[in-house]
Order: C-alpha cells, then sequence, then structure tokens
C-alpha cells in the first residue's frame, strides 16, 4: 500500500531513464533502489544522483586521497570538513581551502569565476573564519586561441568583480597557458580566513528538535544540476548549458559574511554549512549524517525566488548565498534579529530527529524519505583501473643547441605568456583592502598578510608546473608541493600546511587515473618530507573535451597546490626586489636540467624530457637553511628559482626594483644556457651584505652556494661584458598581456 | 578628535578607515555607525563615510547609501559646520548626498582600477592637507570601477577659482599628465573639497598607506591633519 | 500599474561603455553605426491604477534615486 501522503513513484522505465539521465550508472541505480527498498519519487532519484556525483561523493579519487599526510601538530582540522584548520599561535586559526570552478568558468567565464570566489569564501567563514585573503591559480588555453582571450577577460573580470566587493583582498595566484587547457580553462580559488582557535564551528548537526534554519538569499531555479554536470565530460553542446549557471550576488555575500559573523559571536549555533553544489541535498545531507541524526524539512518554509518550484527544484537548486545552520533550541529569535539587520532572509525550515532519516515535506506530501547512513556508506567507491605515465627521457643539456644567445632567450622568456608580467591581471583585483597586505602580488614570492591587531603574518601561495605532472606525475606532484613549501620559505615564513585542488581528465581511463595515482604519491612524499600536511581539498575530474575525431583530449594533470606558512613578526618578511650594492648568493645545486623547462619550450621548441628531479632532503636542507638566514637579518631580499631557471630569477628580482647585477661566468663542464636556464630544483637567490659569512654558514650546513654576483647599476652584465638593460627586460615583460588583451 | 565611521551594507574598508583614525589620534578608536541610524552621536568632530560597495553599487555607486537614514544626520552635521571626509564609495555617495559637486563615473577604461597612484596636493591650509606641503605629492592605493570624476564646464572652473580641488592625479614628479590620470577624471581631480573646506571627497586610499609595516606611511598626513585640525577646534 | 524608467547619460556626458559597445559592433563587422549611448531600464510594478498618477509617481522616484541628474536624463513610459 502507498502511503497516501507520498509524492508519486516513479515507475521502472521512467526511474531507470531518468537515472541514466542524472547521471547514474545502472549499478548505482540499481543500489539505491535497495536502500529505499521501493522505487523513488523523482525528489529522491535527485538527492542520490547528486549525492553520489563525482563532484559529492570523491567516488573515483577517495581511495587515493587517502594516502595524504593529514595530520601534524597544528593541524586543528583536516580533510572531511568545509576547509581545513591550523594553529598558528596566539590562540588564532587560519581556515583555508581551495576549490575548483572549471566548468562553469568555461560556459559563463565571469559568473563561472565570481561564482566561485563566492562558494569557497563561504567554505571559509561558514568556519567561523573572517576571510582575510583570496588566491587563485588560473590555466588558460593557448594565448592564440580566439576564445582564451574572452575566457580570460571574462575570469579576471568575474574574481575581481566579486572579491573587490565582497572586501577580501586578492593578494595571490598564478596562471598558465597551454593548448591543453583550450576548451578546459581551470578557475580554482583559495580562501584564507582568521579565526580564535577554540572557536571553530563545524558542520556536525546534534540535538534532537533543534530548528533547522536557512539564511541568506531567496532560492531560485538556478544551476539545478550542476553538481552532475560538473561530473561529466564536455561535449560540442555544453555551451548550450548557459541557462544553469548560476549568478552570484557578492553584496549579498558581504551581509552573510557579516551576519554570520555577529551570530557566531554568540553561542546559538550548533552547527553550520554553506549550500554550495547541490544545495540544499548537500548540506542537510552532510549535517545531519555528520552529527548520526535524522532530518525533517518543510520545503514550504524555503524562502523562494520564483513561482511554483518543486521539491525536486528547490533541493538541487545552487542559487548562491545561502547557508544551513542548526541552532541551539530557543535561540532563533536572536538570530532571526541579526539577519534581518542585514536585510537577509532567515527561515525555520526544518528540524533535527532521531530516525536517522532525511524526510522532506512540500505541500502536505511526503517527497523524500530516505535513510542517511547508507547514503553514505554505501556510496559507490571506485578504485579504478591505472597505468603509469610511461618514463621520459633524461636530455642531455650539451646535446642540445642554444638557437639563440643568452640574451635574446631571456629577453624571450621574460616576456612568454607563462612568465610575463602579471599587472594586467593583478591591477584588476583591490590586492589591499583590509589594509594588512603587507606583500602584494609581485612583490615577494608568496603573498604575506598581516593579522589584525598581531604583529603575525601569514605567507599564502599557489603553485604547480602542470607540465612536469604531464612528463612524469610522481615529480610533478612532488615538485608543486615543493614549489608551494619553497615559496614561503622565501618570504621568511615557516610553511605550515596546503590544501590541493586535483585537476584530471576523465578517471575512467586508466592513463588519466594513473596520473592522478601517481600526482597523489608524489604529493604525499612531498607532505611528508616537508612536515607539510594536507588539510583540505577538491577534486576536479572530467576536465577534457573531444577533438573533431572523437579523441578525448585531457588537460595536463593541475594538482593545483596552495600553501599557507606563518611569520611571527611581519618585520621578519623579505622581498623579491633587488637593492643596489648587495652580493648575490645562490643557494642550492645547478646541474643544467633542461628537460621540461620553460627555455626548451620557448626557445628550442620542443617539450620533452623528463622533468626536474625533486630531491625532498635537499629540498628540506637547503630550505631550512635560507629560512633560518632571513629570520637572523641576514637577507635582503630572496627568490626562489623556478620556471625559466637562475637567469630569469635574477632578472624578475631587477625588473622589481629596476637595479641591476654583474654576474660571475657560467661553471667549467656546464653549457651557458643550461647554468643560466636549468630548471634545477630546491634553489634560492640571497641578496646580503657580505657573501663570505653566508657561504660559510652554507659550508657549515652541507648546503651548496655559490657566488652569483653583485648587484648596482640598469643593467644585467653577463661575462664578458655582455648587456641586457633592465628597461628593456621590463619593456618586454610588461608588453605581453596587454597587448594580448587589447580590446577584450 | 572624536571621529565615526559609517557602515552601510556593502561597505568593506571601515575597518582600514578605522585603523587610520585610531593610529593618528593616538589610539582612540572611532565610532563605528549603522546606516540605519537617524542620529550621529553628540560631540562628534569627524564622519567618515569610508570605502565599499553600499548597496552592491547597484544602480549607481553611492545612490542608495546617499539615501540612508544616516545620510540625513550627515548632511545636517555638515550643515552645522562639522567635517566629513569620504573615500572612495564615500566621496560618491557624498556627490549623490549633494554635499559635494560633480559625480563619479565608470573608469574611461571600463575596468576596475587597483594599483598605486600619486596625487599633488593642491592646497595645504585645509583641516584634511595641514601635514602637507602644497605642491607635496603622495602615492596612495587606489581600488575602484568609478571613479571618473564629472563635472560640467562651469562647475569645474568654480571649483577651480574658488580653490575647492583638493588633490589632483599626478605623477611623482608633480606634473598631472593624462598617464597620471588612469580612470579619466575631469582635469586630474581626484579630491574636491566644500565651500567651507570641512567636507572632502577623495577617490583614492590613503588609509591604506598609514603604517610602515604594511606599506608606508605616504597617507599619514591626512589623517594626522585632521587630528591636529579637530583636537585644537 | 507597469511604469517603465529609462535613465541615459546627458548629452555631454563620457560615455565609455556606449563607445565600447559602438567599438565591438564595428570590429563585428556592422558597419554604419553611429554614435552609441548605453543607459538603464528599470520597470516598476506600481499599485497605483490611475496612469498620470504613477507616471508622476514614477518621476519623482526617478528625479529622487533612479537617476542622477548631474550625469543623467531619464524618460518615463506607462508600460
Amino acid at each position: 500500500m502507498a502511503d497516501p501522503a507520498r509524492a508519486p513513484l516513479l515507475s521502472e522505465d521512467r526511474a531507470a531513464q531518468l537515472a541514466a539521465e542524472f547521471g547514474l550508472k545502472p549499478e548505482e541505480h540499481e543500489r539505491a533502489l535497495a536502500i529505499l527498498g521501493r522505487q523513488p519519487t523523482l525528489t529522491e532519484l535527485g538527492l542520490f544522483s547528486v549525492m553520489w556525483s563525482e563532484h559529492c561523493s570523491y567516488k573515483s579519487s577517495r581511495v587515493w586521497l587517502r594516502e595524504l599526510p593529514t595530520k601534524a601538530s597544528w593541524v586543528i582540522q583536516g580533510p572531511g570538513e568545509n576547509a581545513g584548520v591550523i594553529d598558528i599561535g596566539e590562540g588564532l586559526a587560519a581556515v583555508f581551502k581551495m576549490e575548483s570552478h572549471n566548468h562553469p568558468s568555461f560556459i559563463e567565464p565571469y559568473q563561472g569565476a565570481a561564482t566561485g570566489v563566492g562558494g569557497i569564501l563561504r567554505d571559509v567563514f561558514t568556519m567561523g573564519a573572517r576571510p582575510v585573503a583570496n588566491l587563485n591559480a588560473l590555466r588558460f588555453g593557448s594565448p592564440d586561441n580566439p576564445r582564451t582571450k574572452r575566457i580570460l577577460d571574462g575570469v579576471v573580470r568575474g574574481i575581481g568583480g566579486y572579491g573587490n566587493c565582497v572586501g577580501v583582498p586578492t593578494v595571490g595566484g598564478e596562471v598558465n597557458f597551454h593548448p591543453a587547457y583550450d576548451g578546459n580553462p581551470l578557475v580554482n580559488a583559495m580562501t584564507v580566513g582568521i579565526a580564535r582557535a577554540d572557536r571553530i564551528f563545524t558542520a556536525k548537526a546534534t540535538g534532537v528538535g533543534n530548528p533547522v534554519v536557512y539564511v541568506g538569499s531567496k532560492t531560485g531555479r538556478d544551476g539545478i544540476h550542476g553538481a552532475t554536470m560538473a561530473s561529466a565530460e564536455f561535449s560540442a553542446d555544453s555551451e548550450e548549458l548557459r541557462p544553469t549557471v548560476q549568478v552570484g550576488d557578492p553584496f549579498t555575500e558581504k551581509l552573510l559574511i557579516e551576519a554570520c559573523l555577529e551570530l557566531m559571536e554568540t553561542d546559538a549555533i550548533v552547527a553550520i554549512q554553506d549550500m554550495g553544489a547541490a544545495g540544499l541535498t548537500s548540506s542537510s545531507v552532510e549535517m545531519a549524517g555528520k552529527g548520526g541524526m535524522g532530518i525533517e524539512l518543510d520545503l514550504d518554509a524555503v524562502p523562494q525566488r520564483e513561482t511554483g518550484m518543486t521539491a525536486y527544484e528547490m533541493m538541487l537548486s545552487e542559487s548562491q548565498e545561502r547557508m544551513l545552520m542548526v541552532l541551539h533550541p530557543g535561540r532563533e529569535a536572536e538570530a532571526e534579529r541579526i539577519f534581518r539587520k542585514w536585510e537577509l532572509d532567515f527561515a525555520v525550515i526544518g528540524h533535527l530527529t532521531d530516525t536517522g532519516r532525511i524526510v522532506l515535506r512540500h505541500k502536505g506530501a511526503v517527497e523524500a524519505d530516505i535513510p542517511l547512513a547508507p547514503l553514505e556508506s554505501e556510496a559507490p567507491l571506485y578504485r579504478r583501473p591505472t597505468t603509469e605515465t610511461p618514463k621520459q627521457p633524461t636530455l642531455d643539456a650539451a646535446a642540445i643547441p642554444d638557437p639563440a644567445g643568452i640574451e635574446q632567450a631571456l629577453l624571450r622568456l621574460v616576456a612568454s605568456p607563462d612568465l610575463c608580467s602579471r599587472r594586467w591581471i593583478w591591477d584588476q583585483y583591490d590586492s589591499m583592502v583590509g589594509g594588512q597586505t603587507a606583500r602584494r602580488p609581485g612583490a615577494a614570492d608568496a603573498a604575506v598578510v598581516r593579522i589584525e591587531d598581531h604583529a603575525r603574518a601569514l605567507a599564502l601561495t599557489t603553485d604547480v608546473t602542470p607540465r612536469y605532472c604531464q612528463a612524469d606525475p610522481e615529480t610533478g606532484g612532488a615538485q608543486a608541493v615543493a614549489e608551494a613549501w619553497r615559496n614561503i620559505t622565501a618570504t621568511g615564513a615557516r610553511p605550515l600546511a596546503i590544501t590541493d585542488n586535483m585537476n584530471f581528465g576523465n578517471p575512467e581511463r586508466p592513463e588519466i587515473m594513473g596520473q592522478f595515482a601517481a600526482c597523489i604519491r608524489g604529493m604525499a612524499a612531498a607532505c611528508a618530507a616537508l612536515d607539510f600536511p594536507v588539510v583540505s581539498g577538491n577534486v576536479s575530474l572530467y576536465n577534457e573535451t573531444r577533438g573533431p575525431d572523437g579523441t578525448p583530449r585531457a588537460i595536463l594533470p593541475t594538482p593545483a597546490i596552495g600553501g599557507v606558512g606563518v611569520l611571527e613578526d611581519v618585520a621578519q618578511a623579505v622581498g623579491l626586489a633587488l637593492p643596489p650594492g648587495l652580493d648575490l648568493v645562490l643557494i642550492g645545486e645547478t646541474k643544467g636540467w633542461l628537460g621540461q623547462s620553460l627555455w626548451l619550450r620557448e626557445i628550442a621548441g620542443r617539450e620533452e624530457g623528463a622533468p626536474p628531479p625533486v630531491d625532498l632532503a635537499a629540498e628540506r636542507r637547503v630550505g631550512d637553511f635560507v629560512r633560518t638566514q632571513i629570520l637572523a637579518r641576514a637577507v635582503h631580499a630572496c627568490h626562489d628559482c623556478s620556471d625559466g631557471g637562475l637567469l630569469v630569477a635574477v632578472s624578475e628580482m631587477a625588473m622589481a626594483s629596476g637595479i641591476g647585477a654583474t654576474l660571475l661566468p657560467a661553471p667549467e663542464g656546464t653549457p651557458e644556457h643550461a647554468h643560466w636556464f636549468g630548471e634545477d630544483q630546491a634553489r634560492y637567490v640571497l641578496a646580503v651584505p657580505e657573501a663570505a659569512p653566508l657561504l660559510e654558514a652554507a659550508r657549515t650546513a652541507g648546503v651548496p652556494a655559490a657566488r652569483l654576483g653583485k648587484s648596482g647599476g640598469e643593467a644585467l652584465v653577463l661575462s664578458g661584458g655582455r648587456s641586457i638593460s633592465i628597461r628593456s627586460l621590463q619593456e618586454a615583460h610588461e608588453a605581453t598581456l596587454p597587448a594580448l588583451m587589447a580590446e577584450a | 578628535m572624536r571621529a565615526a565611521v559609517v557602515v552601510f551594507p556593502g561597505t568593506n574598508r571601515e575597518r582600514d578607515m578605522a585603523l587610520a583614525l585610531k593610529r593618528a589620534a593616538g589610539g582612540r578608536k572611532p565610532a563605528m555607525l549603522w546606516h540605519g541610524d537617524a542620529e550621529l552621536p553628540a560631540g562628534l568632530d569627524l564622519v567618515v563615510l569610508p570605502g565599499g560597495f553600499s548597496y552592491g553599487d547597484y544602480l549607481r555607486c553611492g545612490a542608495m547609501a546617499a539615501q540612508s537614514p544616516i545620510m540625513r544626520a550627515v548632511k545636517a552635521f555638515a550643515e552645522r559646520g562639522g567635517h566629513v571626509l569620504g573615500v572612495c564609495n564615500g566621496f560618491q555617495t557624498l556627490c549623490e548626498a549633494g554635499l559635494l559637486p560633480g559625480a563619479l563615473l565608470r573608469n574611461a577604461s571600463l575596468r576596475f582600477l587597483s594599483m598605486d597612484c600619486h596625487m599633488r596636493v593642491e592646497r595645504a591650509d585645509t583641516p584634511f592637507t595641514s601635514r602637507f606641503q602644497r605642491g607635496q605629492v603622495f602615492r596612495a592605493t587606489m581600488a575602484h570601477g568609478d571613479g571618473n570624476y564629472f563635472a560640467d564646464d562651469g562647475t569645474l572652473d568654480r571649483l577651480e577659482d574658488t580653490g575647492l580641488v583638493a588633490l589632483r592625479y599626478a605623477n611623482p614628479q608633480g606634473e598631472t599628465p593624462p598617464e597620471a590620470n588612469r580612470n579619466g577624471s575631469a582635469r586630474n581631480i581626484a579630491g574636491v573639497l566644500s565651500p567651507n573646506l570641512r567636507v572632502l571627497g577623495v577617490m583614492p586610499h590613503p588609509e591604506n598607506q598609514v603604517d610602515p609595516m604594511i606599506d608606508g606611511t605616504d597617507g599619514l598626513p591626512l589623517f594626522e591633519s585632521m587630528a591636529a585640525s579637530l583636537k585644537a577646534a | 500599474m507597469k511604469v517603465r524608467v529609462t535613465v541615459m547619460p546627458k548629452n555631454g556626458v563620457l560615455d565609455p561603455q556606449g563607445k565600447a559597445i559602438g567599438h565591438a559592433l564595428g570590429s563585428l563587422g556592422f558597419d554604419g553605426v553611429g554614435e552609441v549611448r548605453a543607459g538603464k531600464v528599470i520597470e516598476l510594478d506600481l499599485a497605483e491604477t490611475d496612469p498620470q498618477a504613477a507616471k508622476a509617481a514614477a518621476e519623482d522616484m526617478a528625479r529622487r534615486l533612479l537617476a542622477n541628474a548631474v550625469i543623467e536624463s531619464f524618460r518615463v513610459e506607462i508600460a
């Protein structure tokens, strides 16, 4: 006998057909039916499909993600909550996460990027933290592709449009261009917030009868099935998906931040969760599930922007700027007063139960009644087949002729899309709001943001080198983590933890899953060796398009790393701008590794070879040495060597200040172009008043160090009197993006 | 100096402003006022409208803030000779409220501009600029999408003739070429005074340059000027 | 009663948005596009049923908030 108050059940055929449309595999559909013990309603089928989507369930990636180190004495909250939390001293915690908004940004660059920023901000203030910094990691297609310009323009405007309005400074980020991202740009946004270490809020809902409260914007039909869309490959008609894209309202988000933080000053909140992908569904399921509770919602009470919305639409809507909270009993009026003050919607829409089930009522009918435990425990989990990426040969630098000469190569490299000035982008992001940005984009290897009313500061960076990951995913994974650690170290800060944003192609292809697994292996090794655990993260799969002939074309494997470190006193921070009259010292070993270098790609026109090896023990030893020297106030400027190698690193320091340098010749036995442009890892350029004591300290510490030259003048002067003016470097460096984006 | 900072929904540089005022006022924190308040606290020397995106910058920047209850009180305060500073969105709001002439249009480039700029101090005999020298150039952060100052020629001439242009976009040498005027403002105007010199609207953010540990102290004289002038008052 | 308020930049006020649109149309191959001006349209649903009164109310709204007389002109129509 059907319950007369139950919404109609779908017939077998109809349910199977819809399940397929919603992206549920046949075996997953069978499992859902077994949990229900009957046919589903439309709403129930929608719930299963979004909760079991790749986006929400991490079904392809979870077995691998478990291999990542997530613990350290300073980790307060590791992966599994809205964001990771670490102890940064003085009773403070840093709360941070990075998240992708790749597919929406391809379909509608401005709104896709804007709502990406909005979503990651909510993940952070949900936990009780005031957001203090935004960063991003962006990948676009070839600069020659006309679509790249439009997407880049929209993404940059979107990030700025949202971040500038909410008043959170955008302080850092990175951008790469590669044809592999032509149909699949990557937009990874990171937010860092500050909370009191003893006032962290989580999604774990407890207390039978406690009210479930909806706050923020009203619910409309936006983004329905965004979560399942984000889990499917792009097809040629993806550009037709426009109507499902959500629209962001940073003004409302700003009010939501202030209202939530004001309410968090009281003790009214039991649990809180933002409504991100799969909105009301994932927030209610996760809150009740984490607390081992049941939850009953009255959907008639949900604030609605459109008329005639069904239960299915409300549960799957991805309208932005909404949060779900569980309050202590009797605190509703107090909470409502705060949200009304900030002119936001506030509605009690349900309560917690002890049934362990999610029950949804709408217009007198039960639209869904599902046990929560199996929704989680029976969720699909795949250990998909993997194949190893074939190893690339190690290139012999001596066998690669230099077609351009050092000066020409340098001018071309600093103007190349991956190395040129990002000023055109930064100039559209408010990096100063908040009044705590001590090192803005381009001023240091990591952004430095002081904590209000403290001397303490955070050092923040995002990093990954996708071409290394493509050539050797394990080395590339380790390198991404090591570079984040190095960039934080180069400011003098102590690296503490990372968030990861894993962007890959279709996991059902063994070679893609092999890339994923190997990247994780490399990352795990680096995290362990550098005491740099993962505390939060996000996975974005199916980043591929089909070419005209139907062959899949995946992005480069891109495990973007967001790193956070701490300085006890902002006055300790060093930047990269080169002052005059100092000795330049290179710390770390230079072998002249050209495989996968930007020199090889941009100057020799070859994308090949094994990437530079990452010696994690050396990385640690060298980095710890450099940091000690910086904290001893011995270092006036510091910059790591990464893309483009040593001479590009020195040039970047020189361009930042307008001060040149005279450099010693390359050592005997290393081809000159390999010496200057090789991308050996674990290296830093330090500017110090006297080289001798630093070289002596390095010898004592067992760290390779060599005198590099002396700063001063208006040119980089190489051996044999060859000279490149800093002005010509700056002009080449600054011209590229404005020219590319002219009239965008 | 007893200062107050007005917070509208969407204001976002109120904390920056409060830090700058506190630093200049010897550690005395400004009062934070809510847009819905109909009255100002008694005994105020200075009301500041800080930067941000009040009401999301929807309709026109500052248009809805200008209509909020507290702005009636701010207008009355200004009419009684009170000192008012509006920065960025605050400048837009002062123009929308009719406390200063002109309007701020979209930047000529149609892009948000977040960068350093330099401003030349056009007169140093005002409560806001007394700690600067006339002709002095100082650096400030600008961060706005709508900072392109516009007024009709007659109004501009009147402003110039009566010395009410407080600050002009300039290069570090103090010249005022078009390149120094990134948002396209009429006659490079960055800051405008009321006829009694007690209301100042300025587009860039001097409050972001008040701390040697953050980004230098180029903007600090503006706050020290106010603290000195209003202490004596 | 639906009322439509059209707000336009005044003649003589620089309209960079209109200029940019005109430029973009030109680069798309639309020839013969002269000056382009970009304004905004605000639709109001008023309880007032008398067209004259509704129009007067909307004009008052436009003067006080919807348009800025320094830079914009407006026009009110009963939709």
